[in-house]
């Protein structure tokens, strides 16, 4: 399997409220077709890890290299774009923009790429919405929906510009557990079926225990990586 | 860069917060309105008042003034015996010198065949007392070309009884000013005694009354024929004391007056502008308080908008995060909060045309109050095309500004700060 994003030596600082070395020099690939979990502790780093990942902190030391294209000290527009077109995200707090319908939330990633004409596209965000089993709920406003329900529209919208890497910020952290179950199923047909890359930070057990790898952090260190089935790290 | 789709956002933004938008466009709207109302009211007085001025004077008067000669005359006494004594004459009278202009006709026709000069108008004045039984009444009056007056000062409308013509119709009638007529208690068909600086004495018949709505002119001003004022005063028809010229472009008054001083040295030359200066300075002060109540306006509308752009990217601030993490760049975002302002700017400045113009329009409806003298009736308001257009683009202006920097702003949002809360 092809290496989709390598990390090396990932080093970040917080100035506020006084210098603090939070990454501690990160190393680490992912797979295509990966999924991948980050555990660890409030406070560990993991999700600040996640945003240098997603490109939108540009603020670290070290390098990131996505889909081999390198990334570190580009401009924000041009990461910009590269998230646009190779990154989908889904985070804790749904974070859909309430004023448009659903469907509206799924296409503007893609009205913003421009790769495809408006039909088309809403012809595809129908069927990313019928993926995640809300196409029936296409034409509703995004506040008259319930949390699990705007998830998986966000959900719909992270996959809408077919993405090589899907990042999860606690992505069922909000959620009960049917619609955990639900998030977490998709994740798995979207690693298996499409191959895309899928990385969350999750303080879920369950969820990291179905993923295909686990990255345990503490202080700013990766303190292990295993498979699943491997017995957890003891401090 | 899409703009096509931040436009649509910015209108879905819009559309979703009604009232604040409403709300935004309105402070808009006030001030372009008012910048109309302002701007077509100050401009119509001043259009108004140069109007009334400038039908009553020329564009150019060349008259003869008399002039005081203030060099002292010195003397040598030969008489005297020790040879060594002057004369010395301080404080000369003024000979006696008619206020005539020389070969006046003549001047008159070169006038007028000069390409820039509509036409000339000449006039004979003289200072006169109008005998109110034992009270004597001073003024002026004034020989006419009647035709060449109504021609190129419109004299025949000011005429509130009788008409101009009828000064052709007989000799020895004259039209009065309203104001000097009240205080004779004379009215069209009585005779008025006038008695000129000469001690000559004339009756003469009332055939018309006139207002130009200067209280100065209406009540001291007499028209007759030229004929009928050379009769009273004992001249020659030659006898001629101003000539009034009038010029097909007004702005050209001064460079041709100062044309005309080079070439008739012996006659005094005033141009409008001059004669005027503080009719003048009366529509720069007027024009100087309209800029500034307007750009009072337009900048408290301004930053109307500038808050109200500013809370609502405070309150969008989740919103900005999103669409960056979802690939949307800072122009991207910037594009879509300055639609934003420039559609409220543009919205709210249409609005506004329109309600000026209603309001400018009822103002010129408006009867205006305490008219007896002024000749006016209703408010004097200006409808200028370019006045309209100003407004728009101003608006347009203020919201751009008003809009760049909450939008630059916006733009700016780090999406990982927000969304990690």
């Amino acid at each position: 399997m092809a290496s989709v994003l390598k990390a090396e030596n990932i080093i970040k600082y917080f100035y506020q409220p006084e210098k603090f070395q939070v990454l501690k020099g990160l190393d680490f690939d992912v797979q295509e077709g990966e999924f991948l979990s980050i555990i660890g502790k409030s406070g560990c780093g993991k999700s600040t890890l996640l945003y240098i990942l997603s490109t939108m902190d540009t603020d670290y030391e070290g390098t990131l290299e996505i889909k081999g294209q390198h990334l570190t000290g580009l401009s924000q527009n041009e990461l910009a774009r590269f998230r646009n077109e190779h990154l989908g995200f889904v985070f804790q707090f749904h974070y859909l923009l309430p004023e448009f319908t659903a469907l509206k939330n799924v296409m503007l990633p893609a009205l913003k790429l421009g790769r495809y004409s408006e039909e088309e596209i809403e012809h595809r965000a129908i069927e990313k919405l019928k993926m995640v089993d809300m196409d029936m709920y296409a034409k509703k406003s995004t506040d008259k929906l319930s949390g699990g329900q705007q998830q998986r529209v966000a959900i719909a919208r992270a996959l809408i510009n077919d993405p090589a890497v899907i990042m999860g910020d606690e992505p069922t952290g909000n959620l009960d557990r049917g619609n955990t179950v639900r998030v977490f199923d998709i994740f798995r047909q979207l690693a298996a079926d499409n191959k895309q890359t899928i990385i969350t930070v999750t303080h879920d057990p369950d969820f990291a225990n179905g993923s295909d790898r686990i990255i345990e952090m503490e202080d700013g260190r990766i303190i292990g990586m295993r498979k699943p089935t491997e017995k957890p790290y003891q401090s | 860069m899409n703009l096509k789709l931040a436009f649509q956002i910015a209108l879905t933004h819009l559309l979703t917060k009604k009232k604040q938008s409403v709300i935004a466009m309105l402070g808009v709207m006030f001030g372009i309105s008012m910048f109309i109302i302002m701007i077509s009211f100050m401009t119509g007085v001043n259009q108004f008042l140069d109007d009334m001025a400038m039908d009553n004077t020329p564009h150019i008067h060349m008259y003869k003034p008399v002039e005081v000669d203030t060099t002292k005359i010195v003397a040598q006494n030969d008489l005297h015996p020790a040879g060594n004594s002057w004369y010395v004459l301080q404080h000369q009278r003024p000979k006696n010198e008619l206020p005539k202009i020389k070969n006046a006709y003549n001047v008159m026709a070169q006038l007028e065949a000069m390409p820039e000069i509509e036409g000339v108008a000449p006039q004979v004045s003289s200072q006169v007392f109008y005998n109110n039984g034992p009270v004597q009444i001073p003024g002026n009056i004034f020989g006419i070309d009647v035709k060449k007056q109504e021609q190129l000062f419109q004299l025949d409308k000011k005429m509130d009884e009788g008409s101009l013509d009828d000064l052709q119709k007989g000799s020895d009638v004259v039209v009065m000013g309203k104001g000097l007529a009240k205080k004779m208690n004379v009215g069209v068909g009585d005779r008025v005694t006038i008695t000129t600086p000469e001690g000559n004495n004339l009756t003469l018949k009332v055939v018309g009354i006139f207002s130009f709505g200067i209280v100065a002119m209406d009540d001291s001003r007499c028209y007759a024929t030229i004929a009928t004022v050379q009769k009273v005063l004992e001249k020659d028809p030659s006898y001629l004391t101003d000539l009034n010229i009038k010029m097909k472009d007004v702005r050209e008054a001064s460079a041709m007056s100062a044309k005309l001083k080079n070439q008739y040295k012996d006659v005094y030359i005033e141009d409008w502008e001059t004669a005027n200066a503080s009719l003048l300075a009366g529509d720069k002060i007027r024009d100087i308080l309209t800029a500034v109540v307007c750009t009072t306006l337009l900048t408290v509308a301004g930053f109307g908008i500038y808050n109200i752009m500013n809370m609502n990217i405070i309150n969008k601030m989740k919103d900005i995060a999103i669409l960056k993490a979802t690939g949307f760049q800072g122009r991207d975002i910037t594009a879509i909060f300055l639609f934003q302002s420039l559609m409220i700017g543009i919205a709210g400045g249409m609005l506004g045309l329109l309600v000026g113009f209603f309001f400018s329009y009822l103002l010129s409806i408006t009867p205006f109050p305490a008219a007896s003298f002024f000749r006016i009736d209703t408010f004097p308001v200006n409808f200028k095309f370019v006045h309209y257009a100003t407004g728009l683009f101003f608006g347009f202006v203020t919201t751009l500004f008003a809009g760049y920097f909450p939008s630059k702003r916006a733009s700016k949002v780090d999406p990982v700060q927000i969304i990690r809360g």
